[in-house]
């Protein structure tokens, strides 16, 4: 303000055009780019309430005259999506339970204990992280097949219960905790596992909360294993039965955009209600790539 | 300071180390049996002709990996995971770094917007590609419907300018996109870009925040615009923001596999046009059971992936700037 003040009043008018003008555009490129954005989910919801006349109309219709809420009940039990939705909440959350433990406990020992190998380890299983899953995919394939777990929860369970990725994460937050803490905590007589449960853990909340979040999301969207792993419908989660949906009802498309909809409901819920934490967890993983 | 014997400590060093392990445990056994040993196997696997619902096997070392570079439809395979490649990195970072300095000014409705942003990112890519496929229909599809009221907005505008002398610039049909072989890669850059573009403009949005805001206030006092202040303060400075981005789109990128599979419906697009490596491997090993000749062209694939990577370290080093 002291320094638009001094400029002369024809100058002044200019800058602030130029600033208004600047704001208008920067608005109009965020605000019409997030709705270029939300438009795909727009469409889903709004065609999944649409009659069958509705649907092949040859002109942009947001809203539906009567909301048809059948389609959702209609495409609900054209499938099992019950078993689907069951299969998928199941593994997803034992997925998750079973990662955390694993990930702190072995995030733990790196960031708290020296041992032999240990920066061999280290090594090691950060160059898991650069071998693509899909070079692992055919001989885990080929081991399942001969251990009998083809369509069963456990091929589609204990593969994933260990993410390097998570480990790292764990680990640089265990690390950022002051180490006198952990030198108090030895000293009088607490256990290593029991800092772990009492101390560490408590206190890493926002990066244990990250993990689990990952994990279940992608968990609960994971495709090619599952699709390679399971043969009979039982055992089939959300997104594998949603593409045999698709051969079921071929081109009826009020009832497949009801179907990706009640499909992709339960990750958005849960997105939304902990967007902090997401965004966060987000943020941490990209800082120090 | 409690001078503790050479022999102690090595002994409290093997205590720990065998406690160590036993916190390791899990997660070594699982790693090894899904990642250490696969990695081995599957090279094993790719010089043997390896069929699955067969009995023996047959050692026929390099045979696989000949074979696979002189099959056309392997060839095909990475000439459009290439063309799939060029087309999403540069375009999803360059519009998420735009969005995300956008991002960074102080604007109304910012926590909103970036959720509109990142919204795509977290949902099932099978459920989205399905409303791909019904934004791609050719009649009915909102994509071909919205390109088409823009190009009478825009031959409106056009006849008005110019008095009625110019009419129909743009004339629009409907365009098949699912059945031309042509759009196939662009069709699936475009659902690519709107799902990760999000997830990058947090990154790069954490990045932003880590830029000294001084720097910007010492250039404009210097006189610098915002433009140059974008080239010269913020680029150089969010460089290994921007690295790992371009790490971390890449190797994803070459990994396209979902998005075809259910935009096509179980297929690689008309004419293979959208057959990528993953997807070439999925077919022979899962549909084919040729075992040997899919873990070849895995590995092709991950030498590509690692050849890639050390490119950009190696282009990091000279580039990307880390110290304030």
């Amino acid at each position: 303000m002291a320094r638009t003040g001094m400029l002369a009043e024809n100058q002044m008018w200019r800058y602030r055009l130029s600033h208004s003008l600047k704001r208008f555009f920067l608005y109009a490129v965020l605000i019409g780019g997030a709705l270029i954005m939300i438009a795909p989910f727009a469409w889903m919801l709004s065609s999944s309430l649409k009659a069958p006349h509705e649907i092949s109309l040859k002109y942009i219709k947001w809203l539906p005259e009567s909301p048809q809420w059948r389609n959702y009940k209609i495409a609900w039990e054209a499938a099992p999506f019950a078993m689907y939705f069951k299969n998928s909440f199941f593994i997803a959350t034992v997925c998750m339970l079973i990662e955390v433990t694993f990930s702190s406990l072995a995030a733990y020992a790196f960031a708290k204990m020296n041992f032999f190998g240990k920066n061999f380890l280290f090594v090691l299983f950060l160059g898991t992280m650069m071998i693509p899953g899909e070079v692992m995919l055919i001989p885990n394939y080929m081991t399942m097949v001969n251990v009998g777990w083809i369509d069963t929860y456990y091929s589609l369970i204990v593969p994933w219960t260990v993410s390097v990725f998570s480990i790292f994460l764990l680990r640089q937050f265990f690390m950022s905790i002051p180490h006198e803490l952990f030198e108090a905590a030895i000293l009088d007589g607490c256990g290593k596992f029991r800092y772990l449960i009492t101390v560490m853990l408590p206190l890493s909340k926002p990066a244990v909360a990250t993990v689990m979040l990952f994990k279940f999301i992608g968990s609960w969207n994971a495709f090619l294993w599952v699709l390679i792993m399971t043969n009979t419908p039982t055992m089939r989660t959300i997104p594998v039965g949603l593409t045999y949906f698709v051969s079921d009802v071929g081109a009826q498309y009020n009832y497949l955009m009801a179907a990706s909809t009640f499909a992709m409901a339960p990750i958005l819920i849960l997105f939304l209600l902990l967007q902090k934490q997401f965004i966060q967890g987000i943020a941490r993983t990209g800082l120090k790539g | 300071m409690l001078r503790i014997p050479a022999e102690m400590k090595r002994k409290k060093y093997w205590k720990e180390t065998l406690e160590a392990y036993l916190y390791l445990l899990p997660t070594l056994a699982i790693l090894g049996m899904f990642s250490f040993y696969p990695v081995v196997k599957s090279v094993i696997i790719s010089f043997y002709d390896w069929h699955l619902l067969r009995k023996e096997q047959y050692f026929i070392g390099f045979e696989n990996y000949q074979k696979l570079l002189s099959d056309r439809n392997f060839l095909l395979a990475i000439s459009n995971t290439f063309r799939y490649v060029i087309g999403f990195v540069p375009i999803s970072i360059c519009l998420a770094l735009i969005i995300a300095v956008l991002l960074n000014n102080k604007i109304r409705w910012r926590g909103a917007l970036r959720l509109a942003y990142f919204l795509p990112w977290v949902t099932s890519s099978v459920a989205i590609s399905m409303v791909w496929r019904w934004i791609y229909n050719q009649h009915y599809g909102l994509l071909n419907m919205a390109l088409a009221n823009l190009a009478w907005f825009v031959n409106k505008v056009v006849e008005l300018v110019t008095f009625g002398s110019v009419a129909q610039v743009w004339q629009f049909s409907n365009i098949n996109w699912l059945m031309e072989p042509r759009w196939t890669i662009i069709n699936i850059v475009i659902i690519s870009v709107w799902k990760s573009i999000g997830y990058y403009v947090v990154i790069f949005l954490a990045g932003l925040q880590n830029v000294p805001g001084e720097l910007y206030e010492a250039a404009e006092v210097d006189g610098a615009n915002s433009w140059q202040s974008f080239w010269k303060i913020t680029l150089p400075l969010i460089s290994p923001t921007t690295f790992f981005i371009s790490i971390i789109a890449i190797i994803g990128a070459f990994k396209m596999f979902t998005e075809i599979y259910v935009l096509y419906t179980g297929s690689p697009g008309p004419l293979s046009s959208g057959l990528t490596i993953v997807y070439y491997v999925y077919r022979n090993a899962f549909e084919r059971y040729r075992m040997g000749y899919a873990s070849a062209a895995a590995y092709i694939l991950f030498a590509i992936i690692f050849v890639f990577t050390l490119i950009q370290m190696y282009a990091s080093k000279r580039r990307v700037h880390y110290d304030f």
